[in-house]
């Protein structure tokens, strides 16, 4: 078994060394956008700066988690060897040596067009390999989770799937939809462009199929959040999960509603006919509809908890949690954000709502709240909840895993609700320095200096965390236990097919996807817009 | 099935009722102000070639800025171009129809205008165009507002909006932000 545990623990350092490196230029860029003085701040600097903090945290952070989390469950929940694991490390190599490619292109000042590219602008072709090598690894990831989850059924016909290993596999299912659209950017668009083979660029299909990945990639990285919410936190509580059904249908509905929805991301865009803007809206509000079930039956499941250690009345179960646990205190945390950053999400996707907010400091909020917040709260509870099974010792206390969470909420709100208000006064997004003596501007000062100061809380819990991880880890364990996910209150002895399988939902989501990218991909060859000549940032000087 | 499992049926039941009430609330509210209040996203689907764009008739740099049209609709034609709006500044009447139309020569830009609701992406090779009607005077900030290159931060524009007896267009129709 120590196989498994070198490989998990492989994965997960190098996407935490990627998330605390990408801690420091996050908390740089907001000091260099502040009223303060800042040193080092020139432009190159600062877009080179939001490359990197873009790639580090949405690319490697997240890709590594997911991967090294799924290898975990994949043996854990299925209590037998991961098959392929040699397959596992080529991925991981392979991903490793993709993003040390892509952040040499990128530190080295030839790829800042920020992590979602910008065609005609055109990077290094280090930077974009780097990225594919990245998302080759994954592929592979995605494979061994499919094969690991049909051996298991074919040995174990007629079981319902653990819930955990579900959610996975879901998400292995959903990262490979997802995953065809920026790979048809690169590997037709931007990287022959980077490569010198084509100069022209039609830049609104490059957005279109962009579109395609941006919405979903984001469902992929929250996956891990929700799984921890569905197996880990109803027992880390005390009880168990209200319904494994619930779960099941929350994964399948993630799978269907986070692919057909990126035009959410183009609703300002002049090449995306209104009809389909107004359709992907539709199906983006649809889903919201998993995560209110989630929402329902995580607290239900806390409630049981809470009334098995002895709270009574309306509320009483709440303050009879244990909430001095990381994995319960860090669902509550996520709770909280996940409330505010949903509901900006719900106004950026407001179909004309989204005129108001569209590249403002809103929208940088609202992806900050929900996955630096409530996503990667719940990165740091499941890396605390594993890390006793992966290195053999428990924690010596638990206090400084409640002051890092504690930490990074509060950064985090400090941080995000003044970019709200700030987003909803007009300031936008991706600049470097802000001219101070305009009058407008000036008047958001105060503001900018109040979310450094939560950017610098964040960055004290991220080295907390490393600290943590680092150290805390020492005491004995009493005895080699088996890790454990929650079990819901009634035992499943069957579900049906369709939520024990991915067939249905993956012809769903081909129907899905036809309908809504279907004519907008073909329009860019139908009407033949004009190219855009390709703007290189990696010659000269 | 045992008295529990009812109890939490019933519970799943009603929560979801609830979520679909709400979706249906939310959509109403975007479908009513789609049809009724004409609160639509910029869809324009007019294609432009970024490479002659200065060769175009409408976007010669002698067409560019404020006009009344022959039918008295003003429009204001503006090039998103590394790193500057030509022109820097623009001017448009108070409390009446305006039509923005943005092209760019070179990379993806986007225009908002702080204060307002005037939002697009202008991409290369399409043509943006947005229909608005400004209700503040004053010179308001309209920023590129998407990353274009290393000279982004410098590229903003002002909106001047000036009451309409002060909007005063010349022999041609031309309406331009005086020098000061």
């Amino acid at each position: 078994m120590r196989s498994l545990e070198r490989l998990t623990l492989a994965h997960l350092w190098v996407a935490f060394a990627a998330f605390a490196i990408a801690c420091f230029f996050g908390v740089w860029q907001m000091w260099a956008r502040s009223p303060l003085p800042a040193p080092f701040v020139t432009p190159d600097n600062y877009f080179l700066a939001v490359t990197e903090h873009g790639v580090s945290m949405a690319f490697v952070l997240t890709t590594f988690f997911v991967m090294g989390f799924g290898y975990f469950t994949a043996e854990t929940a299925l209590e037998r060897p991961l098959p392929g694991k040699t397959f596992g490390w080529i991925g991981f190599i392979l991903g490793l040596i993709g993003a040390a490619m892509a952040s040499y292109a990128i530190l080295s000042g030839r790829a800042s067009v920020l992590y979602t590219f910008y065609p005609p602008l055109t990077a290094s072709p280090y930077f974009y390999l780097g990225l594919v090598l990245v998302i080759v690894g994954s592929w592979i990831w995605c494979v061994l989770m499919i094969v690991a989850m049909a051996q298991w059924k074919r040995a174990n016909p007629n079981v319902p799937v653990p819930l955990a290993m579900f959610g996975t596999v879901a998400n292995a299912i959903m990262w490979l939809w997802t995953t065809a659209g920026v790979a048809a950017e690169v590997l037709f668009i931007v990287l022959p462009a980077s490569l010198g083979l084509i100069h022209t660029i039609d830049v609104g299909l490059t957005r279109t199929l962009f579109s395609w990945t941006l919405h979903p990639i984001v469902y992929f990285w929250l996956f891990p959040a929700y799984i921890a919410f569905y197996t880990m936190a109803p027992k880390a509580a005390g009880g168990r999960l209200y319904s494994d059904l619930m779960g099941r249908l929350s994964f399948v509905l993630f799978i269907l509603y986070s692919l057909p929805v990126g035009f959410h991301h183009l609703f300002m865009d002049p090449q995306e006919p209104a009809g389909f803007k107004f359709l992907q809206m539709f199906l983006t509000l649809l889903v919201t509809v998993p995560t209110l079930l989630t929402i329902f039956t995580i607290t239900a499941s806390f409630e049981i908890a809470g009334r098995l250690r002895g709270g009574r009345g309306l509320f009483g179960w709440i303050p009879a949690l244990p909430w001095e646990r990381p994995m319960v205190l860090a669902t509550g945390l996520s709770f909280v954000m996940l409330f505010f950053g949903g509901g900006g999400g719900l106004v950026n996707m407001g179909y004309g709502l989204n005129a108001m907010v569209h590249n403002t400091s809103w929208v940088t909020a609202h992806f900050h709240l929900i996955f630096g917040g409530a996503v990667v709260v719940m990165y740091f509870a499941i890396a605390y909840e594993i890390w006793p099974r992966l290195v053999g010792h428990e924690p010596s206390s638990s206090m400084p895993q409640r002051i890092q969470l504690w930490l990074w909420f509060l950064g985090m709100m400090t941080m995000s609700l003044p970019w709200h208000w700030l987003g909803l006064q007009g300031q936008w997004r991706r600049v470097a320095q802000f001219d101070y003596s305009n009058p407008i501007i000036a008047a958001w000062g105060p503001w900018v200096v109040v979310s450094l100061i939560g950017g610098l809380l964040l960055l004290a819990s991220a080295l907390l965390f490393v600290w943590n991880l680092l150290f805390l880890y020492r005491k004995p364990e009493a005895a080699r236990l088996p890790f454990r996910f929650a079990l819901p209150v009634h035992p499943v002895t069957h579900v049906p097919a369709s939520l024990n399988g991915f067939g249905l939902w993956n012809v769903l989501v081909a129907f899905l996807m036809l309908a809504a990218f279907g004519w907008p991909i073909a329009q860019a060859f139908v009407i033949e817009a004009p190219h855009a000549v390709v703007h290189r940032v990696d010659r000269g000087g | 099935m045992s008295n529990l499992e009812q109890e939490i049926l019933r519970h799943e039941r009603r929560w979801t009722a609830g979520v679909i009430i709400a979706v249906a609330v939310i959509l109403g509210a975007v479908l009513y102000a789609a049809f009724a209040l004409h609160v639509n996203p910029p869809s324009n689907i007019e294609t432009i070639d970024p490479k002659t764009l200065h060769l175009s008739a409408e976007f010669t740099e002698s067409n560019l800025g404020t006009r009344v049209e022959a039918g008295g609709q003003v429009t204001t034609r503006i090039v998103t171009a590394q790193f500057a709006f030509n022109p820097q500044c623009i001017v448009v009447p108070a409390n009446e129809p305006v039509t923005l139309r943005l092209a760019s020569p070179d990379v993806i830009h986007g225009i908002l205008v702080t204060g307002t609701n005037v939002n697009s992406m202008v991409v290369p090779g399409y043509v943006s165009q947005i229909r608005t009607v400004f209700t503040k005077t004053g010179d308001l900030l309209m920023p590129c507002h998407e990353f274009c290159g290393f000279g982004h931060s410098q590229m903003w524009a002002t909106v001047r909006v000036v009451p309409r007896e002060n909007f005063r267009p010349d022999a041609n129709g031309r309406v331009a932000c005086e020098k000061s």
